[in-house]
């Protein structure tokens, strides 16, 4: 039973950033009907600007962990927003309205370019930092095992749910979540309407990217240690989240992600942590052979 | 300008790749007017009033707005300007609830507005005043066209143009929908551009008519003398409505 819940709390936090990696590739798909292969080394990038931000913050001399991370928060959503930003326009808006895989070939060579920058700019090798928050305490013990929590992955969940039930309440409410959903159903119609689709696809991308980068910096401080490679592990591994859940939900890649947290957690405590990596991908092989459209995916057929 | 006609189309032609829809389209609508095209299946009225819009766009020729050329204007901006469109297949947006079809249907405009608007399109159609929260996809076919009349009439629209309004829908329905229209024209004061195969109504409501065939306008005059040609009763009226 110890184990057992270790492995939950476990799990739940890293699913968390598997979550917020997968939304970003839901929404993207969802208005544009394109998997953006390049959105896992959004997120590396995220983590990186992380590294760095946290590195200014403890050269400027901030040790208040909670203004260091809101600060660094801050700096990479809008950092990697560029980048979301300007991969949109540079290789996927000139492509739109050509044949369905060009955008995709283009994706994975963004994907290319952006890791072999990353490669030179900072090196290959694993770059250590963000480990500033640090202790826990003991949930409870039992078969003299203790459960304990990190006030990292507290903070993971929180920020997590926090950001998810945010996001979830703008594309709701607000009237971008509207013109999105609209992008989404019929992009002609929107733009009949008066709706810049241009824009609102940008700014799609923008936001998966913001919260791309928040996983990364939560994956940094989470692990402590990155390299320009994370973001193809991770990028698949929350892909098959966004698959799982029902590429195109909200909701969907939201337990997608947790889904495959608790899947790769448990596979690795209970059996062998070599083939987690496994376990994750034959769950993509499963639900792509048996449940295409996922767990809460949109049935495909609609009453004209 | 404003003596310019509200719009004009000058020698349009607009492709489909490599096939051409429409061959030199000119015509124009005046401020306040109704204003009929008909046209068989195919002949481009579809085309054309997309062209307006700017999607696709024209590949010669000229779409004029109050005398200005909006040719080359993507489609936000036409929109923004004060041109609506009821599309072909109304394009409800069917995840969306009757509200936020309306919603949508306000994009452009000022929020401070959205209630009063809201309920001029309801005062309009009561239907969708008793639908407001049910999904656009699960609406009949009338109550669609409806909502999407209404959706259009969200933006405040100076022109309003209307793709066949009648496709599919039951006699009885039709009726109300047209008489809407024609409520639309007088009592709000929208310029209205309507394209049709149910040349009867669509001719009787009208100031002034065109025939459209093969992407050429092959005739055109006011409504009611369009409704006694010859050729128009035997090629759109043959066997219909008395």
């Amino acid at each position: 039973m110890a184990y057992f819940s270790q492995q939950l709390i476990n799990a739940v936090t890293l699913g968390a950033i598997y979550g917020l990696i997968a939304i970003g590739y839901t929404m993207v798909y969802g208005i544009i009907g394109m998997i953006n292969f390049a959105h896992g080394e959004v997120f590396m990038i995220g983590a990186f600007i992380s590294l760095i931000g946290f590195m200014i913050c403890s050269t400027l001399g901030i040790g208040s962990a909670p203004v260091a991370i809101i600060l660094v928060l801050f700096m990479s959503m809008v950092f990697t927003a560029v980048y979301g930003w300007s991969i949109e326009r540079l290789a996927y808006r000139p492509l739109r309205g050509s044949f369905k895989l060009a955008p995709l070939i283009s994706a994975i060579g963004v994907s290319i370019v952006l890791q072999n920058y990353v490669q030179l700019a900072q090196g290959a090798r694993f770059k250590p930092g963000g480990r500033i928050v640090e202790g826990g305490f003991n949930l409870f013990t039992a078969d003299g095992f203790d459960v304990r929590v990190s006030w990292l992955q507290i903070v993971i969940v929180i920020v997590t749910v926090v950001l998810m039930a945010g996001f979830s309440l703008m594309i709701a409410r607000t009237p971008l979540g509207r013109k999105q959903r609209a992008c989404e159903q019929d992009m002609k119609m929107a733009s009949l309407l008066g709706v810049d689709v241009d824009r609102t696809i940008s700014l799609t991308f923008v936001m998966g990217a913001a919260l791309a980068a928040v996983a990364g910096m939560l994956f940094l401080m989470y692990y402590g240690i990155i390299d320009f490679f994370i973001g193809f592990l991770a990028g698949i591994k929350a892909f098959t989240a966004a698959v799982l859940g029902g590429i195109g939900s909200l909701p969907g890649a939201m337990l997608g992600g947790l889904l495959i947290g608790v899947i790769e957690v448990f596979w690795a405590g209970y059996f062998s942590s070599e083939y987690k990596d496994v376990a994750a991908f034959s769950i993509l092989i499963l639900v792509l052979i048996f449940r295409p459209s996922g767990l809460l995916g949109k049935p495909e057929i609609e009453k004209v | 300008m404003p003596d310019a006609p509200i719009l004009a189309v000058r020698g349009v032609m607009t492709f489909y790749g490599a096939i051409q829809a429409l061959h030199g389209v000119d015509l124009e609508v005046a401020r306040g007017e109704i204003v009929t095209m008909i046209g068989a299946n195919g002949a481009g009225k579809s085309t054309l009033l997309m062209t307006i819009c700017g999607n696709p766009r024209a590949r010669a020729g000229a779409v004029l707005l109050d005398g200005e050329d909006i040719t080359g204007l993507p489609t936000y901006k036409i929109v923004q300007r004060g041109v609506a469109q009821v599309p072909e297949g109304r394009r409800i947006f069917s995840h969306m609830s009757v509200f936020e079809n309306l919603q949508m249907g306000a994009t452009i405009v000022d929020p401070a507005h959205f209630h009063h608007d809201l309920d001029r399109v309801f005062a309009m159609f009561p239907r969708l005043a008793e639908r407001r929260d049910q999904r656009g996809g699960t609406l009949s076919g009338g109550e669609q066209q409806m909502l999407a009349i209404g959706r259009a009439l969200m933006s405040r629209p100076r022109l309003l143009l209307l793709d066949e309004p009648s496709l599919g829908l039951a006699p009885l329905v039709v009726k109300q929908i047209f008489e809407a229209i024609g409520r639309i024209a007088r009592e709000e004061g929208v310029t209205i551009f309507l394209v049709e195969q149910n040349a009867y109504h669509a001719l009787r409501l009208a100031d002034r008519g065109y025939v459209l065939v093969n992407g050429r306008v092959r005739l055109s005059g006011p409504g009611k003398e369009l409704l006694a040609n010859a050729e128009v009763r035997s090629a759109y009226l043959e066997g219909g409505h008395a």
